[in-house]
C-alpha cells in the first residue's frame, strides 16, 4: 500500500502540492490526470523519493520515503520500475545496456541470461531487435517504450508511468495500454500513471484521480469519472475550452 | 546603502553554500572511490577520454611554450654571455610551475567543459533521476571514475608536458642559439631535482581534484534545459581556472616559505 499523506511542495513560493493525500491499494492502478504543470510528474517523484516534499509523508508497506536516504532507499527502489515523461535513456549506453542496466548494475545474471531477459523486455514494447541502437538513433515513441522495457526489466512490484502513451503513436499507444493492463493483471503490479490521454486513462485504471492546483479534486472508478458532476473534471475529460479552468490556473 | 549591503551579505552566503557544496562533494567523492565495487571499464574508458585524448593539445602547448621561454630568455641572456643557463631556465620554470599549471589549464578547458556539459545534459534530461530511480549512486556512478582518471591522467600529462616543454627549449637553444647539444642537455638534467618534480606533481594531483570537482558540480546542479547547461559549462571552466591559479599560488608559496622548496 502507498499512502500520500498531507504531502505539499513549493518552489520558492510557487505551490505545487498543497496538502495531497491519496491512498493506492496493492494491485491497483490508478490513473492521476491533470493539465500540464499541475504537479503530476513532482508528485511521482517524491513517491520514489526523488524530490523531498516541505511538509507530509509518503509512506510505502509501513515505510516513510520522505525519511529514508542511502542503502535502505535503494533497497525500496529496487522494487519500483519508473517511467519518465522524456524517457531519460542514458545517452552513452545502447539500448540493450539501458534495459538491463539494473541487471548489469544490480544482480549477478552471466551476460547470457541478461540478452534473454533484455529480448523478451524489447519484445513485450514491441521493439525485437534494437539492442544495438543507440537511444539518439530512436524516434520520441521508441524511446518511451525503451523506456518502459527498462523500468518492467526488473519485475518490479510498483510502476510508475509519466505519461506512457504520450508521443507514441494511437496504435502503439494502444499496444501500451494492453501491456500496462497485462503487467497488472499477471504480476499483480501496483501501478501509478500519469496521463492527460483520458483513452487511455479509462482502459488502464482502476482508479481515476484529478490533481487540480495542488490538491486531488476527485477520485472515483472510470465509470464514477465519465459521469461525473465535478465541473472541473468535466470539463477536463471533455476537453472544452470554457469552463471553471481558466488559463492562469 | 541598505540593499547594497544585503547584496554584498547575499553573495557572502551564495559563496558559503557554493564552497559548502563542492566540499561536500569532494568528501563524498573520495569516499566513495574506496567502497566497492570497483569497475574498471568506466574508469579506463574516461582515462583515455581525459588522458589519452588530451595528449595533441599538450604537446602543442608545452612545446611552444618552451620554445617562447628559450628565445625570451636568450634576449637577456646573450647580453650576460650566460646563454648555457637558458637551459636550466626552462627546465626549472617547467618543472616546478609552467607544465602543471599550463596543462591543468588545459584540461580544465577541454575536459572539464566537456564533463560539466555532459553531466548538465544528463541533469536536464532526468537521465541522473534516472540513475537514482534504478538504484545506482549518481556519485558512484558517474562523478568516481571522472575522478579517478583525472587524478591519475593529469600528473602523467604533465610529466609528458614537461619533457615537450623541455624539448621545445632545446631545439631553439641547440638549433637558433647555437648551443651545443650536449652541454644543453648537462644544462637542463644537471640543476633539476627530485623535489623540483615532486612539486610540480603536487601541484597538479590538486588541480586534478580541483577539476572534476568543479566540473562535476556545476555539471550536476543545473537547471532549465539547454542555457543552463551553456552556462554551467562556462562556470565550470572559469571557476576552476581561478581556482587553479589560486592553488597554484598558494602551494608555490608553501613549498617556498615552508619548506623552503
Ligand atoms: N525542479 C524544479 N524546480 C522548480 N520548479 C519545478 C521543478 N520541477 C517542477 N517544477 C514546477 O512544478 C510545476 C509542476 O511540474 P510538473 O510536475 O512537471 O507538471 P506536470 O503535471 O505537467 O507533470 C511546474 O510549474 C514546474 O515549473
Ligand atoms: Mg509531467
Amino acid at each position: 500500500m502507498i499512502e500520500l499523506i498531507n504531502l505539499c511542495k513549493a518552489f520558492d513560493d510557487h505551490v505545487v502540492l498543497d496538502n495531497v493525500n491519496l491512498t493506492i491499494r496493492d494491485g491497483e492502478t490508478i490513473v492521476i490526470i491533470g493539465r500540464s504543470g499541475t504537479g503530476k510528474s513532482v508528485m511521482l517523484k517524491h513517491i520514489i523519493g526523488l524530490m523531498k516534499p516541505d511538509s507530509g509523508q509518503v509512506i510505502i508497506d509501513g515505510q516513510d520515503v520522505t525519511r529514508l536516504g542511502g542503502k535502505e532507499l535503494n533497497d525500496l527502489r529496487l522494487k519500483f520500475g519508473m517511467l519518465f515523461q522524456g524517457a531519460a535513456l542514458f545517452d552513452s549506453l545502447n539500448v540493450r545496456d539501458n534495459v538491463a542496466f539494473s541487471l548489469i548494475e544490480h544482480t549477478k545474471m552471466d551476460d547470457a541470461t541478461i540478452d534473454k531477459r533484455v529480448a523478451e523486455c524489447l519484445e513485450l514494447v514491441g521493439l525485437k531487435g534494437i539492442e544495438n541502437l543507440r537511444p539518439s538513433e530512436l524516434s520520441g515513441g521508441m524511446r518511451k517504450r525503451v523506456g518502459l522495457a527498462r523500468a518492467i526489466c526488473m519485475d518490479p512490484k510498483i510502476i510508475l508511468y509519466d505519461e506512457p502513451t504520450t508521443g507514441v503513436d494511437p496504435i502503439m499507444a494502444d499496444a501500451v495500454n494492453d501491456l500496462i493492463k497485462d503487467l497488472q493483471s499477471k504480476l499483480r503490479t501496483t501501478a501509478i500513471a500519469v496521463t492527460h490521454d483520458m483513452t487511455s486513462a479509462y482502459k488502464i485504471a482502476d482508479r481515476i484521480a484529478m490533481l487540480y492546483k495542488g490538491k486531488i479534486v476527485e477520485i472515483g472508478t472510470p465509470e464514477e469519472i465519465k459521469n461525473t458532476s465535478n465541473p472541473l473534471v468535466k470539463q477536463f475529460i471533455t476537453g472544452a475550452a470554457t469552463g471553471p479552468i481558466t488559463e492562469d490556473s | 546603502m541598505n540593499g547594497w549591503i544585503s547584496q554584498l551579505g547575499e553573495r557572502f552566503i551564495g559563496f558559503l553554500r557554493y564552497s559548502g557544496g563542492v566540499t561536500v562533494l569532494m568528501v563524498r567523492t573520495v569516499f566513495s572511490s574506496f567502497v566497492p565495487p570497483f569497475k574498471r571499464k568506466p574508469v579506463l574508458e574516461q582515462m583515455v577520454k581525459i588522458g589519452i585524448d588530451s595528449l595533441p593539445i599538450v604537446f602543442l602547448t608545452c612545446l611552444f611554450t618552451g620554445m617562447v621561454l628559450a628565445l625570451q630568455s636568450a634576449y637577456q641572456m646573450q647580453k650576460m654571455e650566460a646563454k648555457l643557463y637558458i637551459a636550466s631556465l626552462v627546465a626549472l620554470s617547467l618543472t616546478r610551475e609552467l607544465g602543471p599549471v599550463l596543462t591543468a589549464l588545459v584540461v580544465a578547458g577541454r575536459v572539464g567543459a566537456s564533463i560539466a556539459a555532459e553531466l548538465g545534459t544528463m541533469k536536464v534530461t532526468e537521465q541522473i533521476d534516472a540513475l537514482e530511480t534504478l538504484a545506482s549512486n549518481p556519485i558512484k556512478y558517474l562523478v568516481v571514475p571522472r575522478f579517478i582518471a583525472l587524478f591519475f591522467m593529469l600528473p602523467l600529462l604533465t610529466i609528458y608536458g614537461d619533457i615537450v616543454g623541455i624539448v621545445g627549449g632545446y631545439m631553439i637553444g641547440v638549433w637558433r642559439l647555437n648551443i651545443l647539444s650536449n652541454l644543453y642537455w648537462d644544462m637542463t638534467w644537471n640543476p633539476l631535482k627530485i623535489k623540483d618534480i615532486a612539486t610540480g606533481l603536487i601541484k597538479s594531483f590538486a588541480f586534478a581534484v580541483i577539476i572534476c570537482i568543479i566540473a562535476c558540480y556545476e555539471g550536476m546542479r543545473v537547471e532549465g534545459g539547454a542555457e543552463g547547461v551553456g552556462s554551467a559549462t562556462t562556470k565550470a571552466v572559469v571557476i576552476s581556472f581561478i581556482l587553479i591559479i589560486a592553488a597554484d599560488c598558494l602551494f608555490t608559496a608553501l613549498f617556498y616559505f615552508g619548506f623552503s622548496f
